[in-house]
């Protein structure tokens, strides 16, 4: 019955999503852009440089999609009177949870493709099938925390607010985590910061995915600890909100 | 001739009552530092159709979220067939009416109606649903093109997509015209005569006096009565007196009476004697000045006395 009626919502949410393609447009925008500009002309010839470049600008999109879909989407749906209708509906709170979840997951891999087609048909990228397969798993395991840096957004902040953070913190975490830069040819300051970013452990991990990285310690751990803080704050900020909307 | 008398409806036996399908007892429901419901007891029994009424902010949208499972009592205790209201099971059998302004935008009529059947085991056919509340040629469109009139429509009519015995009804034909209320008032008609459960929220008494036949008027969080529509009808035919005069003698049938920039508001519920008494007396007044109170004004001075 759960698992139904979380289909159910996911359709429907998915299908709202998708009916206003900016949104995906706008996930999809500035990885990909990236791609044409920076990507295919400095590193198109190179195997691994383009690899590693396309790992790090698919980590870019999955951060975009997270933050603006969670964020101002959680954010948006909160300001309309329609969440508190379906929650007369008899179902209980999980569905529209995981409905969301899933959701935010699929718009997030429909937001890289664009990513990954400009690599597979303009640089000499390429993948082993066990390399791609072991990318989307660490992608979709490394993204939690900007998941949960979305619904922290999300469930804390208004649409407006929302949308004004999530434009601050999506960029200086993608340069501060050396995202838009070769594995070691970032400047000196993003070096000594990018350890202590998410991003970097996310990357280090999907270069290791798709090529022969060698992911150090420091920016797993920075990962895990990330994930749970921000584990914390979206139940925080979910609890406060439901406590000052239904209680 | 020979009689059925086990047939007959007992009315002085509780035991034939119908079964009561939603009830407060003793509810308070406070939100940071104001009292919303004040233990207010509350019932609706099996095929009533019953108008709550009271002024913006006088508990109404509170007792509905608290009898739907939208929020929790601070104290009391709020049942929906005989169970907790928010728990999801005892749902199944309400249905409840979304504001209009909050239908998702980019999802057709039709979507929004599969939405809602898909939490239902048997709900009305699509079709039928859609043609009874006038809303078949809309079908496809998306609910952000709707014009408000069409968007109320399909807001009441998701209360009944799920075969419901008690639907919550909030100001269902506020702000639409004279042969659209007339429709959805009809539609409300045909539900309660096929044996199903009303609860009307309003602040038009026209709306009620049109449909309901118990009466629960709320006021600052509190029963201020509960009776039949002519009686409640009575209780709210408020006019106000207001004139120019000097200290007044003690007048009958006055509700209150107010000072206000040198003149005298007298609330009262017969006017015509106010008026002869004030003549009779002799008492110097000018500027006089008879008008009909709003159903509001008339809630507040009976909340007030």
């Amino acid at each position: 019955m759960t698992m139904a009626m979380t289909l159910v919502h996911t359709r429907y949410q998915l299908l709202r999503t998708v009916r206003i393609p900016i949104a995906l447009i706008g996930s999809a925008f500035f990885p990909a852009a990236s791609m044409i500009f920076f990507v295919v002309p400095a590193a198109g010839d190179d195997p691994t440089g383009a690899a590693y470049a396309t790992a790090s600008m698919v980590v870019f999109a999955a951060i975009i999609s997270n933050l603006f879909g969670h964020g101002v989407g959680v954010a948006e749906d909160r300001a309309q009177p329609w969440d508190p209708y379906t929650r007369t509906l008899p179902v209980g709170l999980l569905p529209t949870f995981a409905g969301r979840i899933l959701t935010g997951l699929v718009m997030m891999l429909l937001s890289m493709v664009p990513v990954v087609v400009i690599a597979a048909v303009f640089t000499e990228a390429s993948v082993t099938v066990g390399g791609f397969l072991t990318a989307l798993v660490v992608l979709v395991v490394a993204t939690v925390p900007f998941m949960l840096m979305g619904l922290s957004i999300g469930y804390l902040l208004s649409t407006k607010a929302a949308l004004a953070v999530v434009q601050i913190v999506f960029f200086p975490l993608a340069f501060a985590g050396g995202l838009l830069s070769a594995p070691d040819a970032a400047p000196g300051f993003v070096k000594a910061i990018a350890p202590y970013v998410p991003s970097r452990g996310a990357v280090e991990l999907m270069w290791a995915a798709v090529g022969d990285f060698e992911v150090r310690p420091l920016p797993v751990v920075t990962l895990v600890v990330w994930t749970a803080a921000m584990g914390a704050l979206a139940v925080f900020a979910y609890r406060r909100d439901e406590g000052r909307r239904y209680r | 001739m020979p009689q059925a008398p086990l047939a007959a409806p007992d009315r002085t036996s509780p035991a034939a009552e119908p079964a009561v399908v939603a009830r407060a007892v003793g509810v308070t429901r406070r939100y940071a530092g104001h009292t919303a419901l004040d233990s207010v007891d509350f019932e609706i029994r099996e095929g009533e159709l019953l108008g709550l009424l009271g002024p913006n902010g006088a508990g109404k949208s509170t007792l509905v979220n608290l009898l739907t499972g939208l929020r929790q009592v601070t104290s009391g205790r709020c049942e929906l067939f005989g169970g907790d209201p928010r728990r999801p099971e005892n749902r199944l059998r309400i249905g409840v009416t979304p504001q209009e302004t909050g239908l998702p935008e980019t999802l057709r009529v039709t979507e929004v109606v599969d939405f809602v059947a898909a939490h239902y085991p048997d709900p009305v056919d699509r079709g039928e649903l859609l043609d009874r509340f006038g809303l078949t040629p809309l079908a496809r469109r998306q609910t952000g093109g709707l014009s408000g009139g069409e968007k109320r429509r399909l807001a009441v009519a998701l209360a009944f997509v799920g075969r419901p015995r008690l639907v919550f009804l909030d100001e269902p034909t506020t702000g639409l015209d004279v042969e659209a209320r007339k429709a959805l008032w009809d539609r409300v008609a045909e539900f309660h005569a096929g044996g199903g459960t009303v609860l009307l929220t309003s602040h038009y008494l026209e709306e009620v006096e049109a449909l309901a036949e118990r009466v629960v008027v709320l006021g600052r969080g509190r029963v201020l009565a509960d009776d039949t529509v002519a009686a409640i009808r009575g209780l709210v035919d408020v006019h106000r007196v207001s004139l120019v005069a000097g200290e007044l003698p003690r007048l009958p049938g006055v509700v209150s009476e107010r000072r206000e920039d040198g003149r005298v508001h007298l609330m009262t519920t017969d006017p015509d004697r106010l008026v002869r008494e004030l003549v009779t007396r002799g008492v110097d007044f000018s500027g006089l000045e008879v008008r009909p109170t709003s159903l509001e004004e008339a809630f507040l001075t009976i909340a007030g006395s």
